[in-house]
Formats: C-alpha cells, structure tokens, sequence
C-alpha cells in the first residue's frame, strides 16, 4: 500500500527528539541571574588575569545600553536573561588523563551521541573537544597538534597559557558591542574552544568541538576564537545538541575567526540543538554571532548545517578585508513542526579582487518558518569584487513559509554581482518518476531532497557528511509529499 | 520652523476653504493626525534604509502658490506625447489649466479631483473608492491623503475602451522659490474595459519642487490598465509617487516606469489582489547622471490562487548617482498556484555610481513558482570590442548596448509614440543618433 502523505505528516509529528537525554551529572551551578558581581564571579572561577575580567566588564556595560534587536523574520517570547544561571559546570572539575576516568554517564551520553571516543581516536582521527554545559572536559589528541605547534585547547586554558594571542585577537573581529547577544556573550561567556595554526602549517586533522547543553536553567555561551597564521590551513568542525527540555534555554555563542595572509579556514557546523515538540513548546533559541576576517590572498569558507533549535538567528560571515580574499557560505537549513530560522550570512567586500560565493539552501516542513538574509556590500575601494548567490528553497505542505531578504549594495563601478532565488515545492512529476522506477514515495523524497542539498553537503568533511545525512533524513522524515 | 511644523499648522489654513460636514473631511483630519505622529520617514525605517528625505525637507516650500501661473501652449507642447488625440487633465502649480486640458464626460469620466470630490453626483463613487487601498499607516501616503483636493479622477464604465490615451500632466512654473505639490489622482476601470493612462511630472524653471503624490487605481473584472510614469524632470525637481492598485478576478494592470531625471524619486508601487487569475506587470527603466537619486519600492501581494506577476527593472548608472529597488514578493498561504518573477538588473557605468538592491521573496504557500534575480555588473568589454571590430565607433557601441540592456521592457510599451519619445530621449543621453529606433 502506498504510503500516504498524512501517514507521513502523522509519523513526522510524533517523532521525538532522538537526542533528549538527560546526563545525570552533579554540577556547580551559580544562582540565577546577571549583574557585576556575577560576572567577576565567572572571571574569578576561571582564574583569569585582571584585564580579561576588566574586558568582560567593559562588556557588560556596553551590553546595559542595547536593547534586544528585534528586526529578524522570527517571533518568541524574549528570554529573560535574570532568570538564567551563567555558569554550570561539572562538579568535580574533571582532568582526565586518559579516557578510563571520564565519568562513565558522560561516556553513555556521547555513545547515545553516536560519538564514542575511543572511535573517533581510533579511527577518524579527529581531535575532539568536548564542551558539557560550559567548561571543557577532554580534549585528545593534543600531542600530536603540539608537535606541530599547533594550539588547541579551551579558551580558558589558553587564557591562562596564551594570553598574548587571546588578548591580541580577542573582540577584534567581533567586537563586544557589535551587537546585543554578542555582547552578552561577551560580559559571560564561560568556554569555547581556542585554536592557534603557526605559520606555514597545514593542520594534519580536522578539529572538532562539541556542543551540549545539558543543565536545565542554564545559557550556554561559548566563545570560539580561530587563528590561522601566514599560509596555514586548517579545518574546523563544529557539532551541537541539546537534551529535550521544555523551557526555552538560550544559547548566544560568538565564533571569530581570523585568516591571515595566504591562511585558509574552513569552518563547518552541525547544529542539531533540540527544536521543541510538535507542538513548538521548548526548545532551544540559538542567537549566534559568527564573523571571520580575511587578509591577502586568504580563504574562510563557512559550512552549516542548520537542522534544530527553535529559534534560529545567525549570520556567520566574511570581511574580505585583503586584496585577493575569498569567502564561501554553504548552507542548508532545514525547519520542521514550529522551528523558527532567520539565517545567512554578509560578505563585506573591501579589498581589491575578492571574491565570494553564497549557496544557500532552505528547506521549511510543519508549521515552521525559514528565512535567508543576506548581505553582499562592495566598497568603493573593492576593485574587481565578485560575487555570486544562489537561494533556493523547498517547501513541504501548505502551513510553512520560505522567505528571503537578500540586500546587495554596490559602489564600485568593477563590481560583478549575482543573486537568484527560487522557491518551489517538490514536483509530483518527480515523484512519479521515481515510483515509476520501483522508489517508494519516501524514499524518492529523501533522494530528491539530498540532491536539492548536494551542493552543500559535499562542502563538508567526510565524518561530517554522513552525520548531516542522517540529520537531514531524521528531521525531514515523512514531512514531505 | 521646521517644514513638518509648517505642514501640520498649515492645514487649517486648508481647512478653511472646505466643506467641514463632508466624509472626507474625516478621512483629511484623521491621516493629518497620522501624519502628525509619524513624521516624515528616515533611514531607520526599513523600507527607507537607503533613501534619505533629510535634504528635501530640511528647506521650506509653499504649500499653496499664491498667484495664478498661465503659461503658453507653444511653452509645453513639447511635453505632451501627442498634439490631439488625447485626452488631457494638464495642472500648473497643483491648479487645474482649462486652457490645456482637453477634459471628458462623454461616456467616460475624464475630469478632476476636486470636482469629485465636492459634487454630489460623485458622493457614492468617492466614498466607495476615495482612500480605500491607500494604506492608512504610511505617513508620506497620509500627508497627501490630509491635503487631497485636486489631481485626476479617471472612471471608465462597464464595457468601454477608452479610445484616447489619457495624458495626466503636472507642471510647476517656477513662480514660487520652492514648490510642494500634493497631486491625488483617482482611477476607477470598472469591468471589462480598457484604459491607456500617461503620467508625467515637468518642472519648467530650476527653482526647486517636491511632489508627493498619491494614485489610486481600482482594475474591476476582466478590466485591463495600462499605466506609463514618465520622470524626466529638471535635476532640482523630486518626487515621491506613491500608487495603490487593486485588481478584480482576470483582469490585467501594468505599470511602466521611466526614471531619467530628477532629484530624488522614490517610487512606492503596491499591488493587490482580490480574485483569481490576475495578471501584474511591473516594468521599469532607470537611466541616471548627476547625483541624482531613484528608489524603486515595490509590492505584489499575492493574496488569492492562480496568479501571475512579473516585474523587470533595468537601471543604468552613470557618475554620481545612486539606484535603489526593493522588490516585495508576497504569497499567502492561500495563494496557491502563484507564478511570480521578480527580476533587478543594473549596469554600473562609473566608479562613484552606487547600487542597492532588495529583492525580498516572503512565501506561505507551496505550490508556487517563485523566483528573483539580481545582477549588478558593467558592460560587456568583449561585445563592446566586438562592435568596434565591426567598424561601429565606442560611443555608438555603448549605445547600442545600452538600448539592449533595456529592450525588455521598452518592448512592452503598447503606445508606439511613447516608445519613439523614450527611445529618443535615451538616445539623446547617450548623445547618440543611431539612425533607427527600436
């Protein structure tokens, strides 16, 4: 019997959220709420030395005069940021030294993950840095990066061990008032992943963190810094979820990335944070600020996957700020149920002969709502800038919407810009083909939606291609006709 | 005082002359309150984020011409598309010129403003459709709406071709220092009919004029309006046009608009739909030097099944000037079927000349087919030298490329003589005589 699109919608709706554990791990969690005290509290229990406490404050005070931004294609209910703790951490402060001592729930929860450490070591060979609600707890693989002089480790430990970089570079791209959940962040932020690429050095692995949120009643707000020197390389995986939880929590992270002359970055994110029930109650709101700095002749290509959270609102981008600079944007986004996404990206194109692409997929099922919104800005000095955009968007039933908000401003006469856009749904006639051919209509869906993201998934990494397959089938299964 | 101020006090100089225990009086005081808590719109408005008012309303202007300006027909006959065989509502200064005008009742309604306005033969026509799609929260549309008295008014009935086009004409003669016009013109196509309509604004000295002016169109059943706007004014001239169309089940409005000269114009263009099976044309050229400064605002609001729109804007930028379009595309969740384009090409010919585009696609439905494209580039060297291989000289070739670049929408245009002036006066931009027309 055929299987129908009701029977689909029905399946769709009551699939729960595959990742909602709960690890059950005594934590320090300060009390609720945000002001002074609080934060040189978090700069106290980190250690830090006095100017990163006073940088936080200067934040903070920056952060009084905003108001939350209100001009993204979403609608919820603001979170109040009295009620949440900043910091949540493991109790006993784990350093391990090798694997066997980790605390054999948090193992359970990665397995649950479909991570398991030892696999990953083993076989992957991806260093992995673990972040549970805030502070790091393993890093691996950190010898072999040594080697090579290659830094990475949490942002606190190279507070501690590189304050010359951290200081040198920190806030430089995205400074603390750059906007009101950046700075937020940047007054609170307790972790994040830092990583230094000296010069001339192609990293021999793919650096991954991962992200959870596990304590309920906690932000999650993380601060990734990447550096990559003169001629070096480097790829960088980012991965996130979040256990099922029925208050929204918030998470406002800012990633800066910084590509010096000939560097190259590539950056690539799974974002799988809990989108909510069918009903759209819960879930996470994910507010982040992610901006990379490119100088001559460098590359930052950013990859994303955008499959959960329930209020999604972020930009990772480009200031193409030397000569010969390139910036990429590959995105997919999918939104299901009641999942609210406002994401694309800005190239600021400055320097002579830069160049960027912008591949932009959206795909909006349920009740949900997927918007691009884009920036591509030629400078009068950007001789020669290139760009080129495509936005397509696949819309699944008739509650959903897909919209796009390109901006493109140009004021140079060299300038060569692209856009196109297109919406439709899936073709029956498509479909039909493929039934016609022996694929059940599901199966035609999923291969029709994998070639609609192909462009995209084949940007990202191998381990993390076949996670984003998966992620793309779990959250799209059935929704479709 | 500031130029709001002024505005605001001196509506009750305006109010004086006008039947206080008329429903449009209502309608007059209610958008001044509107206007009033408002104000003039700034960058920080989203749908204004690259156009500025600021240097337009940091001067004075009169808001009433305090004589009477006559001006000879051999003065302006250059301005009109045709000598006869049109019907002509001609205004000097905001004033109705009987002299120039060559008005109807004959069948159809080609007439004024004012006239429908204060006689009662018109009451029910006024209050069914006099500022009913103008959308009451916008302020510029409001301020109008508070100082509406004269313009065109435009009714064609059931089952009738307009058999002249309809030629509306502004002119500003310079008796003032600074002028304000606030021109509101109405058009009611009722079903099955047809209508051919000109607009054009025309100052005739360089003392500084600001239009802000309000349309709106009412396209019935199976109805079809064809609708030109033509900006070729001095450089000391700017416009704020402001048109609302609504459109019945089948039937078919297009709009083209010529931006070649002005100041500032701003063009704010809506359309909206109240049955199926429609058809919205939207097509613009935009050729500019100078510091002068267009912005295309448009919206096609798709609100019932099986429509269609398609929207074509070419602009080209030479020196200092600046271009703007911002492109709405709206599809409600019932609006299934709908097959929308959207599409915003520009031709960047000097280093100083800036661009900003906004083409906005805001999707409920599923089965539509929607698109929109941008470009933003130079001529073509290679074609360019292809030309010149060709022995045809560089000025020439950048001509030919240019009319090229436009032709798509040029090709639409129904009136031939519209389409010769328009050619012509590209042409004459360019500084160019290519011998032929397109």
């Amino acid at each position: 019997m055929a299987y129908t699109e009701e029977e689909l919608k029905k399946e769709l709706e009551t699939k729960e959220y595959e990742y909602g554990f709960y690890t059950d791990i005594e934590s320090d969690t300060f009390p609720v709420g945000l002001n002074e005290d609080v934060i040189r509290k978090i700069s106290e229990k980190k250690e830090e030395p006095e100017w990163m406490t006073q940088w936080r404050l200067e934040a903070y005070e920056n952060f009084k005069e905003m108001t939350e931004p209100e001009w993204a294609n979403v609608n919820y209910k603001k979170p109040d940021l009295q009620a949440i703790s900043y910091y949540s951490a493991p109790k006993t402060k784990p350093k391990y030294e090798s694997l066997d001592e980790v605390d054999p729930e948090l193992l359970n929860t990665f397995d649950k993950l479909g991570i398991s450490l030892e696999e990953q070591k083993k076989l992957a060979g991806v260093a992995v840095d673990i972040v549970i609600d805030s502070v790091s707890v393993a890093t691996t693989f950190k010898e072999t990066l040594a080697e090579k002089g290659i830094v990475f480790c949490s942002i606190s430990e190279a507070i501690q061990k590189h304050p010359e970089l951290v200081k040198k570079y920190i806030g430089t791209v995205i400074p603390p008032k750059d906007n009101y959940y950046a700075a937020l962040n940047s007054a609170v932020f307790t972790d994040g992943s830092f990583c230094y690429i000296p010069k001339g050095v192609r990293c021999p692995m793919e650096l991954s963190t991962y992200f959870r949120i596990n304590q309920a009643g906690t932000g999650q707000f993380e601060r990734t810094l990447v550096i990559a020197d003169e001629s070096s390389y480097v790829s960088y995986l980012e991965g996130c979820t979040a256990p099922s939880r029925d208050e929204n929590q918030l998470h406002a992270a800012v990633v800066e990335l910084i590509a010096m002359d000939d560097a190259e970055i590539k950056y690539s994110t799974v974002q799988n944070w809990y989108p909510g029930d069918k009903d759209g109650k819960g879930g996470v709101f994910n507010f982040v600020t992610k901006r990379g700095l490119c100088h001559t002749r460098s590359k930052i290509s950013w990859t994303q996957v955008e499959t959960g959270s329930a209020v999604t609102w972020k930009y990772p981008s480009c200031i193409l700020k030397g000569d010969h600079s390139i910036g990429e944007f590959y995105s997919i986004a999918v939104t299901n149920n009641y999942q609210q996404a406002d994401t694309g990206t800005k190239m600021v194109h400055l320097g002579k002969n830069t160049r960027s692409t912008i591949i932009s997929k959206g795909i909006s099922a349920g009740k949900s709502q997927n918007s691009y919104r884009g920036l591509v800005q030629v400078g009068a000095r950007a001789k020669n800038a290139r760009n080129f955009s495509q936005c397509d968007s696949l819309l699944m039933g008739n509650d959903c919407g897909a919209h796009t908000f390109p901006y493109i401003e140009a004021k140079s006469n060299s300038a060569q810009i692209e856009h196109e856009a297109t919406t439709s749904k899936i073709g029956e006639d498509q479909i039909f083909y493929c039934n016609q051919r022996g694929i059940d209509t599901e199966k035609a869906i999923a291969l029709i939606v994998n070639g609609f993201s192909k462009e995209v998934l084949n940007k990202l990494p191998m381990e993390f291609a076949v996670e984003a397959q998966k992620l793309l089938e779990i959250s799209l299964e059935g929704s479709v006709g | 005082m500031e130029f709001k101020e002024k505005l605001i006090s001196s509506y009750l100089a305006f109010e004086e002359d006008m039947d206080l225990s008329d429903s449009v009086h209502d309608t007059r005081a209610e958008a001044l309150k509107v206007f009033e808590e408002k104000g003039f719109p700034t960058k920080r408005d989203e749908a204004w984020k690259y156009t500025s008012l600021d240097s337009l309303i940091r001067e004075d202007y009169a808001l009433f011409p305090k004589s009477e300006a006559s001006i000879e027909l051999k003065d302006v006959k250059k301005y009109f598309l045709y000598d006869t065989d049109t019907y002509k509502v001609i205004f000097i200064d905001g004033v109705y010129s009987p002299f120039l005008s060559n008005t109807t009742h004959d069948g159809l309604d080609v007439c004024l403003m004012s006239a429908a306005l204060t006689k009662p033969k018109y009451r029910d026509l006024i209050n069914t459709y006099f500022n009913k799609i103008a959308p009451g929260d916008d302020s510029l549309t409001a301020l109008n709406t508070s100082y509406a008295k004269e313009g065109a008014y435009v009714y064609i009935p059931k089952n009738s071709v307009a058999e002249k086009p309809i030629e509306i004409i502004h002119f500003s003669s310079g008796n003032e220092e600074a002028l304000w016009l606030q021109p509101r013109n109405l058009v009611v196509v009722d079903k099955n009919s047809q209508v051919q309509i000109i607009e054009r604004h025309q100052s005739l000295t360089e003392h500084p004029v600001v239009t802000n002016s309000v349309t709106e169109i009412y396209v019935h059943q199976e109805a079809f309006v064809d609708y030109y706007k033509l900006q070729n004014d001095l450089p000391t001239a700017s416009l704020i046009d402001n048109t609302y169309i609504t459109q019945e089940k089948k039937s078919h409005a297009s709009v083209h608009t010529f931006a070649l000269g002005g100041k500032l114009i701003r063009n704010n263009l809506r359309f909206y739909h109240k049955g199926e099976h429609i058809l919205s044309t939207l097509k613009g050229v935009t050729i500019l030097e100078g510091k002068q400064h267009v912005d295309h605002s448009t919206l096609v609001h798709h609100s019932q099944p099986n429509c269609e729109s398609h929207q074509d804007y070419k602009g080209i930028f030479s020196e200092r000037s600046e271009g703007v379009f911002n492109g709405q595309i709206l599809v409600d969740k019932i609006a299934q079927k709908t097959n929308a384009f959207q599409q915003n090409n520009n031709v960047l010919l000097d280093d100083k000349a800036t661009v900003n585009s906004k083409p906005q696609l805001e999707i409920f439905a599923d089965d539509v087919k929607c698109s929109h494209g941008c470009t933003i580039g130079q001529m073509d060297e290679e074609a360019l030298f292809y030309l010149r291989t060709r022995g045809i000289p560089k000025k020439e070739a950048k001509a030919l490329m240019t009319y090229a670049f436009a032709n798509n929408v040029l090709e639409s245009v129904q009136l031939p003589s519209l389409k010769k002036r328009i050619n012509g006066q590209i042409a004459r931009k360019l500084g160019v005589n290519l011998g032929f027309e397109l």
